[in-house]
């Protein structure tokens, strides 16, 4: 993977209640510095001269506590120990509620080329963010080939080979009012452990689409910004195939099947593809019957539990009316 | 499986009409086809995954072929890297 490092910490493109509000204020010769590791330390103990298990490789988070403590550190002149917590190859120091360092701390950072950077956000808000946005950085990735669309809600990866016509299929449910998230390559991220993510693997070039006898096309200006999306939930995976005459095709859909992706499970199907089936339709039911079964109603179990319903009252019937009425 | 590693030489790296050219090639052959290029791994019968891979002047690809023809698919596609997809 290639590395993450402070540099890409500060231009991370976050907005609103995602916004990190980062600013670099000292030590902008270290802003190569990799960040290997998703998670912060507040730095309080190892100030105080308590170095064991120091966790070094992580962000260091200066509050108000520990701003206030350089303070005193730099009062009462106790500047070898702010060069002791230098020698350490930390990333980065961030001070958060806009708190300003002291001249030496910034001095000492520039000297051991470390990135000091500051926001104004309070530091429970600003670790939360961090986290949150350092876990999707580091989050396990695939690209895989086929076409994500939403789908009434749900978000649908259309696979299969080359030329099954995934792109067609996409391109009708577009004309229908569903909205494309990527065509091709699809860069899948599995967020917090059990959610997979989906989103153009490349932003420039994301929202086109390639038709064959077409060429290629660029669904934002043919359909308009209602038609797309940049990145959604995985809830769905539809696999277009040719229609193989001497394969079994579930009829009944009375069984979950699942495929896995980084390690989640996914709900999953197999359209088999022929001449006269109206794939997008098909897309479209699937999309919907998979809304039911989340919202608690499976169609398929439920009318086989009123089969057999019917066919138990039939038998408690067939015990009372016996060779009775035989006309 | 087979697999060779090839480099971009012509200047404009892989933009839309080498694409064409790679895609055409990889769809005469049955076998399964993908590029890599440092830990991005597409399909080579897919024109928009070939473009999304960025690949630029002097990129190194892997090329990984699967099938009943992978020899002659590598070679296939190897060949138009090293002829720069017939540009300049």
């Amino acid at each position: 993977m290639k590395q993450f490092t402070v540099l890409d910490l500060l231009s991370l493109n976050l907005k609103e209640h995602e916004a990190l509000d980062l600013r670099c204020i000292a030590g902008r010769s270290g802003l190569g510095r990799p960040i290997e590791m998703p998670d912060v330390n507040r730095p309080g103990l190892t100030l105080s001269g308590f170095y064991d298990n120091f966790a070094f490789k992580r962000i260091q988070v200066f509050g108000r506590g520990e701003s206030a403590y350089l303070d005193v550190m730099v009062k009462e002149n106790r500047i070898d120990a702010l060069a002791q917590f230098f020698k350490y190859d930390i990333p980065c120091a961030i001070f958060t509620y806009g708190l300003k360092p002291p001249e030496i701390f910034k001095e000492l950072a520039e000297k051991a080329h470390c990135p000091v950077l500051q926001t104004d956000l309070p530091s429970t808000d600003f670790t939360a963010r961090l986290i949150r946005a350092l876990s999707e950085v580091f989050a396990p990735k695939q690209t895989v080939h086929g076409v994500l669309i939403e789908v009434f809600g749900i978000g649908v990866l259309i696979t299969g080979e080359s030329g099954v016509g995934k792109s067609e299929a996409a391109l009708e449910l577009i004309e229908r009012g569903h909205r494309l998230v990527a065509d091709d390559a699809v860069e899948i991220k599995n967020v917090a452990g059990n959610i997979l993510m989906g989103a153009g693997a490349n932003k420039i070039i994301g929202h086109h689409m390639e038709i064959r006898g077409i060429g290629i096309i660029n669904i934002t200006h043919l359909f308009g910004v209602g038609a797309i999306r940049d990145r959604k939930q995985i809830q769905l995976v539809v696999e277009l195939e040719q229609w193989d005459s001497t394969k079994n095709y579930d009829r009944i859909g009375e069984k979950d099947t699942t495929t896995e992706i980084l390690g989640v499970q996914v709900p999953y199907l197999k359209l088999p593809v022929k001449p006269g089936r109206n794939i997008p339709i098909l897309i479209e039911t699937a999309a919907m019957n998979e809304r039911l079964k989340k919202m608690g109603y499976f169609s398929a179990k439920e009318f086989n539990r009123n089969v057999l319903k019917w066919l138990e009252s039939e038998n408690a019937r067939a015990v009372y009316f016996q060779n009775t009425d035989n006309y | 499986m087979t697999e060779k590693e090839v480099t971009i030489k012509n200047r404009a790296g892989i933009h839309a009409r080498p694409a064409a050219l790679i895609v055409q090639t990889a769809n005469k052959f049955s076998s399964k086809i993908h590029m890599i290029k440092d830990n991005e791994e597409i399909n080579a019968k897919s024109i928009m995954g070939i473009i999304t891979l960025g690949a630029g002047y002097n990129t190194n690809l892997r090329i990984r072929a699967e099938g009943p023809d992978e020899q002659e698919a590598v070679n296939a596609l190897a060949e138009l890297f090293e002829r720069r997809f017939e540009e300049e």
